[in-house]
């Protein structure tokens, strides 16, 4: 609420009478017939391009030249022993032969055509891998949402040691995640804490149900933090005559939390949840340390650096995969789902201040 | 919040609403504390775990109290010992190095782009927000490929460049949105009232602008140096034993028997690496808590 008096007193501001800033070479001899707004406006862009270049430049080198350069590895074959003839054989233009031989699961066979991928072989794995992926995004985000929404509601609340809360929040998520994913390890051990506490023998990282319930555990501990304070900050910008004129309706708990919270922090939630799924469909660090991806926890990331080592070329078609699959994901949620990620933030004007 | 409408019992007869008014007031924030509870043992036990396990004796590894026995250093010790081929010495001033090298360069770039799309209007603000919000959620996977055989072909592999210039994709717009969000909400109006009492550009911009900024610019810091320390997937691909930074050694720590995981060296790697963050978290909490969820959500 703050934030749109200072946007209001800031679109008041520029006014059509603002001095130039400095940087503008405008004086008393520059004729020009364009309104000053505008020539400021230009001025300004001029400006802002060299702010924002080198930026954009190393963005550029960090980013966009390895992705395009993925995409042209991935075009390649992987160099390699022909099983046909047991001779070395440098790649050469393969199309879309590295795409079509995940999406198919087919490995180059002795023929020198292609034969479903031998279990247990990289190739075999791109669809249980995929289904792992969403598998853990679905479950963890879900359960994260629902209590990052619990501790959310209670840090709103006002009671003594309410700053203890939040301090104690922020613990998970400082912890790096490869010490969350030894940690864990440590406590899913077979004569560790988990299954004394529980009386149980359990061998965690030694079958599906288990490994996959540790990897769970362990990422809904160290990220929900992050998305209750996400959610906290936008239960804060309710204001709280609304929940008292419902009050006065005579408006229960829960009608109040389904017809007022829920609507008025929707927003924020959206944001939230798609800064939680994009992050856990690239989840990486905590399955491989925690049960080295195995047992069903072998997710896409796992499944590309994995590949890299028996070769470049197939692991950057996988990693282009992954990056497109994310990539979709992203635009659903910002298409249809209405987490506008862009005007939700504020760091972009609104369009009535301008 | 479930506050009971009082103001419903009027007169002085009714002591006995009143009463029950206050008892569930009170069963609210009950309620209230219980929950806290809950959620401050659910973040904090595992955490005091790690701790407690690291100055327990090896022996005792597997002890179920909950309170401090057989309290030793020596998993510190045999954390940094490099007998058993650790070097967790070395990658602690390694994650150090990258840490401080990829937030000032995340800063000085960072900086002078966010008072752009803070301060400034121009055409295609939304698409270069757009690109860097982007940018920011891009997942490490897609470039740790390329980069792996890049850094092979001109002899980069396990060099402390080529663990920085990575880390630079997710540091980058971090701190360009973390920044744009903060000055954003800057009072910009005192740089033209100084100047109007006489303060040249030079010394409104210090003796206004930069106190004003600085809480933002530092903040964003630590944000961006903890994400950097966190950092594992381009660090496990990378490096090499003389650059690995902290994350990747605990992960691939060596005890004395192989197939024995050495816990309890482990648990006190991961208490050296942790307890400093924790405790900067702890310090800078109000900081940190604005500076995530400014780029996140208002």
């Amino acid at each position: 609420m703050a934030t749109e008096a200072a946007r209001g007193t800031r679109g008041r501001r520029r006014a059509p009478q603002e001095p130039p800033p400095p940087k503008e070479p405008a004086g008393p001899g520059h004729d020009s017939p364009e309104p000053v707004s505008d020539r400021r406006a230009k001025s300004q862009g001029k400006w802002a391009t060299w702010l924002i270049l080198p930026s954009l430049i190393l963005l550029a080198c960090v980013i966009v030249y390895p992705v395009i350069s993925a995409i042209a590895l991935s075009l390649q074959k992987d160099q390699g022993l022909d099983p046909a003839t047991g001779m070395f054989v440098a790649g050469g233009f393969a199309g879309l032969g590295n795409y079509i031989g995940w999406l198919l699961q087919q490995c180059p066979s002795i023929g020198g055509g292609t034969v479903d991928c031998a279990p247990g072989t990289l190739g075999s794995q791109f669809w249980s891998a995929t289904y792992n992926t969403f598998f853990f995004t679905v479950i963890t985000v879900a359960i994260e949402t629902v209590m990052g929404f619990w501790m959310a509601m209670i840090m709103a609340r006002t009671f003594r040691g309410r700053g203890l809360v939040r301090a104690a929040v922020l613990v998970p998520w400082a912890i790096p995640t490869a010490v969350t994913a030894k940690l864990w390890f440590f406590i899913f051990a077979y004569e560790g804490i988990a299954n004394s506490l529980f009386n149980a023998n359990i061998l965690w990282t030694g079958s599906e149900g288990p490994a996959r319930t540790a990897v769970i555990i362990a990422d809904v501990w160290k990220t929900t933090p992050f998305m209750a304070l996400l959610i906290l900050a936008g239960l804060q910008l309710i204001p709280n005559d609304v929940y008292e004129a419902a009050k006065m309706d005579g408006a229960s708990t829960w009608q109040r939390f389904t017809q007022i919270t829920l609507p008025l922090v929707k927003p924020a939630l959206m944001v939230a949840i798609l800064f939680r799924v994009l992050d856990a469909l690239r989840m990486f660090d905590l399955p491989y340390i925690l049960t080295g991806g195995a047992n069903g926890t072998t997710t896409l990331s796992i499944l590309v650096v994995d590949q890299i080592r028996q070769g470049f070329n197939a692991a950057a078609a996988l990693s282009t995969i992954t990056f497109i699959i994310i990539f979709i994901v992203a635009f659903i949620f910002v298409r249809f789902l209405g987490a506008n990620v862009v005007q939700n933030t504020n760091i972009v004007e609104t369009k009535e201040s301008k | 919040m479930s506050a009971v409408p009082v103001t419903a019992t009027q007169g002085v007869d009714d002591g006995a609403p009143r009463a029950a008014a206050r008892l569930r007031q009170r069963w609210s924030s009950t309620r209230t504390y219980i929950n806290a509870g809950v959620i401050v043992l659910w973040c904090l036990l595992p955490f005091y775990w790690m701790v407690l396990t690291a100055f327990r004796d090896v022996g005792y590894t597997f002890d179920t109290s909950f309170w401090p026995t057989h309290v030793t250093l020596d998993n510190f010790a045999t954390a940094f010992s490099t007998d058993l081929g650790n070097h967790f010495g070395r990658s602690l001033f390694n994650s150090f190095f990258i840490g401080i090298c990829t937030t000032a360069i995340g800063l000085l770039f960072g900086v002078f782009a966010a008072y752009a799309l803070a301060r400034l209007n121009f055409r295609f603000k939304f698409i270069v927000l757009g690109f860097i919000l982007g940018a920011s959620m891009f997942p490490g996977v897609a470039i740790v490929t390329p980069l792996f055989q890049l850094f092979t072909n001109i002899g980069w592999m396990g060099s402390y460049q080529a663990l920085i210039i990575p880390d630079i994709s997710f540091v980058l717009p971090l701190t360009v949105y973390t920044l744009t969000a903060f000055f954003r909400e800057m009072p910009w109006e005192l740089e033209e009232a100084a100047r109007i009492d006489g303060c040249t550009q030079g010394q409104a911009f210090r003796k206004v602008i930069m106190p004003l900024a600085a809480p933002a610019v530092f903040t964003t810091a630590i944000l961006a140096f903890i994400s950097a320390w966190n950092e594992f997937l381009i660090a496990s691909q990378l490096s090499s034993d003389a650059t690995a930074p902290v994350t990747v050694a605990i992960a691939s720590f060596a005890g004395a028997q192989p197939h024995q995981e050495p816990y309890t060296a482990v648990m006190a790697a991961g208490t050296i690496v942790t307890v400093p963050l924790v405790i900067m978290v702890l310090v800078f909490q109000r900081k940190i808590v604005a500076g995530l969820t400014a780029g996140g959500v208002k």
